[in-house]
């Protein structure tokens, strides 16, 4: 802000003026934009809460909290669509997790570098797919084959859904805990290999746990990647409102918070009892993914203060 | 080395496209806009220029096809006039109506009450116009032995009182129930006609593990595959691919087979009015093409696609 022109000639005087207009300019328009993301978050999160609450005031809380969802006819209970939710996400952590970190360990610490130049990108492109593709995938391949091999009434599962998230979710944890592996510094590996360690205790016992904040906010940020996804899973898993009782359900239709929101969002009128329920599983919604970040960030903090005092 | 700086380049032009493509989308969006507000400023007032007047469709999945190849014909005829169509479920289209965001509601099912109530409090009041009639087909996979039920065994089946085929005098087979989204007027219509059996006070609900799949293409693509399924479907939309059940109103009365000819005799006991709301009686365009649609060569699109004509 307070600057001192160079005194000189009178044409580069002009030109330091532009410059430090151009200069306030620009630095004010990042400070909107930053700002900007802010506000965005406090304004989705004013019109949900407008949208929504009034829901808890018009449906008794038994009726919201029961276990019949028909819209149509007045049934509200939400607990299928949040048991559905559940469901299919843990299912597409128990898929993803593993294969994921295999995948990056892999990637990252045994696969020769052309091998790595080629898997990193076409992983990516994995992450482009549209999920509106992979659903059709689903639809028309995997869930006959699911039927026929578990010898289910349908393919159309739960169990479907978590596989098609599952993929969904490999790429963000593939390329996020590949780039943590990769920061490791080369010295650790080194060290552990000179102390006569073999490969795969370097990477279990010393790689991975220096790399664990990564690996976990890579995880994280998979099953973040999974619980919103809304396409795929309204395509594959039948949504049939039903309240998982046990592991069973796995194997049994189900129906999703966003499948619902996506599915039925465009058939309510403005400011009814429906509409104001779709807003209310929306915040559920939002608050299940804030409690997921915030989890990831206070495991990645605790996992930096130990690092910090291990060092000290 | 040499690789390296390359690389470099590489990254250098890549970070200037991005910036390029940032810079492109940001005039894509503005331009957007721009047309966006001009186009809604033309469809607000349809009546008073003839020439260029844009008709904007929205609703029933079942009549999406037969309203575009309804457009199709009549934009041929009618270079001046464009129409856009929307699906989206009749739901959809209802609410859309309501919100005075489209200028023909297609429906499937008629208004409810509560939706005229709400339309008078916004000061649009729903106009109703019979377009075409149709059949809703009873479809089974082709390996499932059974050819005909009657209408109170199909309102068991969906209700959840069966739940194996040799219930039926099928083979021992669960039975999987694949239904539209309840924004469907088809999935409205079947409740009412077939589960409820027509009886307004009869409260018979869906069984909660029935599929509601989000497209008729969903539930062919599920009854082609899955020898355990029943569904419904408009019959302009049955493929070869699946069974279509005869229907017997009561155990005594004879079969009948969904077609145009026992739609037209009143025979098929599961065939309804497809719908097209206004806002108040159709005006200039609207009216013409209303009007072309009820004649001759409207009507003949409608047998051709399957669909019953109202002239007869």
């Amino acid at each position: 802000m307070d600057t001192h022109l160079i005194p000189g000639p009178k044409k580069r005087n002009a030109k330091a003026a532009f410059s430090q207009v151009v200069e306030t300019l620009i630095s004010a328009v990042i400070k909107a934009m930053g700002y900007s993301a802010v506000v965005f978050v406090i304004m989705i999160f004013y019109f949900l809460m407008s949208e929504g609450l009034a829901a808890v005031g018009e449906v008794p809380l038994n009726v919201l909290f029961s276990a019949r969802w028909y819209p149509i006819e007045g049934y509200y209970g939400i607990l299928p669509l949040i048991s559905g939710s559940l469901l299919v996400t843990i299912g597409a952590t128990l898929f993803a997790v593993p294969i994921g970190l295999a995948t990056a360990i892999f990637v990252a610490e045994i696969a020769p570098r052309w091998m790595r130049e080629i898997f990193k990108p076409v992983i990516e492109i994995l992450a482009g797919l549209p999920s509106v593709v992979l659903g059709f995938i689903g639809i028309i391949a995997l869930a006959p084959q699911l039927r026929q091999l578990f010898n289910l009434p349908t393919g159309l599962t739960a169990l479907a859904g978590s596989i098609l998230l599952g993929i969904i979710a490999i790429p963000t944890i593939v390329s996020i805990a590949e780039d943590a592996l990769d920061g490791v510094p080369r010295s650790y590996r080194d060290a552990a290999l000179a102390i006569g360690a073999t490969k795969w205790q370097t990477i279990w016992r010393v790689t991975l746990p220096a790399a664990r904040s990564g690996v976990l906010t890579a995880v994280m940020l998979g099953i973040g990647r999974a619980i919103g996804e809304t396409m795929t899973v309204m395509m594959v898993t039948g949504n049939a409102p039903i309240v998982a009782t046990g592991l069973g359900a796995i194997f049994m239709p189900t129906r999703t918070m966003t499948a619902t929101i996506a599915a039925e969002m465009g058939e309510v009128a403005n400011g009814s009892v429906h509409y104001h329920v779709l807003f209310l599983i929306g915040i559920i919604l939002f608050l299940i993914s804030l409690a997921v970040n915030i989890i990831a960030s206070a495991m990645v903090f605790r996992v930096k203060k130990r690092a910090e005092r291990i060092l000290s | 080395m040499d690789f390296n700086i390359s690389n470099k380049r590489f990254w250098a032009i890549i970070v200037t496209m991005l910036k390029l493509r940032f810079l492109i989308s940001i005039l894509l969006i503005g331009l957007l806009t721009v047309s966006c507000v001009s186009q809604s400023t033309g469809t607000d007032s349809p009546s008073n220029e003839q020439a260029n007047a844009h008709i904007e469709v929205k609703g029933s999945d079942t009549m999406v096809n037969l309203a575009l190849a309804w457009a199709e014909a009549y934009q041929k005829e009618n270079a001046h006039i464009s129409i856009s169509i929307t699906g989206g479920g009749s739901g959809t289209g209802i609410a859309a109506l309501l919100n005075n965001t489209v200028d023909i509601a297609n429906a499937s099912r008629s208004i409810k009450a509560e939706e005229v109530n709400q339309a008078l409090g916004q000061g649009i009041e729903p106009y109703e116009i019979v377009v075409a009639r149709d059949a809703v087909a009873v479809i089974v996979n082709p390996s499932n032995p059974i050819d005909h039920l009657t209408m109170q065994q199909i309102s068991d089946i969906f209700q959840g009182k069966y739940e194996n085929w040799s219930e039926l005098g099928g083979e021992d087979r669960p039975i999987v129930r694949v239904s539209r989204e309840s924004n469907s007027g088809t999935h409205v219509y079947f409740l009412e006609t077939v589960l409820r059996l027509g009886e307004s006070e009869n409260k018979a609900l869906f069984h909660p593990n029935t599929l509601l799949l989000p497209s008729s293409e969903g539930i062919i693509a599920e009854v082609r595959d899955n020898p355990n399924a029943i569904g419904y479907d408009g019959l302009g939309y049955v493929t070869p691919d699946v069974k279509v059940l005869g229907i017997q109103p009561t155990p005594d009365t004879p079969i009948v087979i969904p077609s145009i000819e026992s739609v037209s005799q009143g025979t098929y006991p599961i065939a309804r009015e497809l719908f097209a709301y206004t806002n108040g009686e159709p005006q200039g365009a609207i009216k013409a093409y209303i009007d072309w649609i009820l004649t001759d060569p409207g009507q003949q699109i409608v047998e051709e696609l399957g669909f019953v004509s109202v002239a007869h």
